[in-house]
C-alpha cells in the first residue's frame, strides 16, 4: 500500500516557513534565497520551546487572575480593587451579561483553553499517539487564531486608566495583575507560534 | 476558481492608502470623552499609553504601543513600500525580507482587538458618567474593515511569484 502523498521532507526539500519556497534539504540552516528567513525542515526545537512557554504561561495564569488588574478610587470611599473575575461578576450583576460573556471568554476561558489544548497536543506528540491527526491539527489552528483576542482586557485597562481621571472624584490605576496578564497573553501567543503541526503528520508517517 | 484575484495589487494599494488616512485620524483625535461632576476628560490612543507609563506600568504601555500603534503602521507602510514599485515592475532593496516580516508580524497588530476594548469600556463607564464618542471612534471602526479588506484583497502568491522571477534575473513576463 503506497497511498502516502508526497511531502517536501520525502522529496528531500525544505519549505520556507515565510514564503513556502522549496529549497534542497542540503540548504538547511542557510537563509532562504527568496525571502532571507532561516531555512529549517521543522520549526527548531518546537516541542521544547512550546513546553517552556506553556509551563511559564500556566505559572503566570495564577497571578494574572488572582491579583487586581484595576484599582479604582472614588471620592469618599476606600480604594476598590478589581480582578478579572470580579469584573465579570460586576457586569453580570449590572445586567450587561453580553459584556460579561465577552470578558469571561476572552480573558479567562480562552487563555486556559489554549494552554490545556497545547499541553494535550504536546503530550500526544511525546507519547506518540496516533489518534485523529486531522482533528488535532484543527485544534492547533484554533489555538493559533483565537489567542490575540485575549488582549482585550489589557486594552480596557489602558482606556480606563486614561479616561477616568476626574480630579478628586474618581481615578483608575492599573494593578499588578495587568502586567502578569499581558505577559500571559504574549507567552501563549508565542507558544502557539512555536508549535509545529507538521510534527503530528511526521509521527503518522513514521509509524505507517 | 480563479488562480489569482483580479486587480489584487491595485485594490490592496487603494485599501492601504485609505487605511493610512483613517489611522492618522484614529491615532490623533480622541475616541472617547467622559463627563461627570462638571469635569470632562477625553482620551486618545496615546494618552492611555502615557497614563500607564506615569503609573510605573511602562512595560504594559510598551505592549500597547507596539500592538496598536507601531505594528499596524509598519504593516501598512511596508505594504506600500513593496507593492507600489511592484506595480511598475520594480523591486526596492530588502522588499522580500520586509514582506516576509510583514506576514510574520501580522497577528501581532491588534487594532481590532483594541476596538472591542473601546466598546467594553464604553459599557463599563456608561453607568458612572456621560460617555461621548469622539471622531477617532468612527475612524477606528472604519479602519478595522479597511485593514481586513486590504489583507483579503492581497494575493500573497502574486507577490512571491514576482520576487521569484526578479530573483532569477528575468523580467516578469506580464505585469502583475
Amino acid at each position: 500500500m503506497n497511498t502516502l502523498p508526497l511531502t517536501a521532507r520525502h522529496a528531500n526539500l525544505i519549505s520556507c516557513q515565510s514564503c513556502h519556497l522549496l529549497s534542497p534539504a542540503s540548504a538547511e540552516s542557510t537563509p532562504c534565497p527568496r525571502c532571507g528567513r532561516h531555512l529549517a525542515l521543522r520549526k527548531v526545537n518546537s516541542l521544547t520551546r512550546c513546553w517552556a512557554l506553556v509551563l511559564s504561561s500556566f505559572i503566570l495564569y495564577l497571578p494574572a487572575n488572582l491579583l487586581p488588574i484595576t484599582i479604582t478610587t472614588t471620592f469618599g470611599r476606600p480604594a476598590h480593587s478589581d480582578t478579572i473575575m470580579s469584573g465579570v461578576i460586576y457586569f453580570l450583576q449590572s445586567g450587561s451579561w453580553h459584556i460579561a460573556l465577552v470578558i469571561f471568554v476572552a480573558s479567562i476561558f480562552v487563555p486556559l483553553m489554549k494552554l490545556i489544548l497545547l499541553t494535550f497536543l504536546l503530550a500526544s506528540l511525546q507519547l506518540g499517539w496516533r489518534w485523529r491527526p486531522l482533528e488535532r491539527t484543527r485544534l492547533y489552528r484554533l489555538t493559533e487564531v483565537v489567542g490575540r483576542w485575549s488582549m482585550v482586557d489589557v486594552y480596557v485597562v489602558t482606556i480606563l486608566v486614561a479616561l477616568v481621571k476626574l480630579g478628586a472624584w474618581a481615578k483608575v490605576e492599573a494593578g499588578p495583575g495587568a502586567i502578569y496578564f499581558s505577559a500571559l497573553v504574549i507567552l501563549t501567543m508565542l507558544a502557539a507560534e512555536s508549535f509545529d503541526p507538521r510534527l503530528i503528520w511526521d509521527q503518522m508517517e513514521e509509524q505507517q | 476558481m480563479r488562480r489569482t484575484q483580479t486587480n489584487s495589487l491595485d485594490r490592496t494599494i487603494a485599501w492601504v492608502i485609505a487605511g493610512l488616512i483613517l489611522y492618522l485620524v484614529a491615532v490623533y483625535f480622541p475616541f472617547l470623552a467622559m463627563q461627570s461632576h462638571g469635569i470632562a476628560n477625553e482620551t486618545a490612543l496615546i494618552s492611555g499609553i502615557v497614563a500607564l507609563y506615569q503609573q510605573g506600568m511602562g512595560v504594559m504601555g510598551l505592549v500597547v504601543l507596539l500592538t496598536c500603534l507601531i505594528l499596524p503602521l509598519f504593516t501598512m507602510l511596508s505594504l506600500l513600500y513593496i507593492l507600489l514599485p511592484l506595480r511598475v515592475g520594480l523591486r526596492l532593496p530588502r522588499a522580500a525580507w520586509l514582506f516576509a516580516w510583514n506576514q510574520r508580524l501580522r497577528p501581532w497588530g491588534m487594532m481590532e482587538v483594541y476596538m472591542l476594548g473601546i466598546l467594553v469600556s464604553m459599557v463599563k463607564l456608561a453607568k458612572l458618567a456621560r460617555i461621548i464618542p469622539g471622531p477617532a471612534l468612527y475612524a477606528f471602526i472604519a479602519l478595522i474593515f479597511v485593514l481586513a479588506a486590504a489583507s483579503v484583497s492581497l494575493d500573497n502568491h502574486l507577490v512571491w511569484d514576482f520576487f521569484q522571477s526578479s530573483m532569477m534575473g528575468d523580467t516578469p513576463d506580464k505585469q502583475p
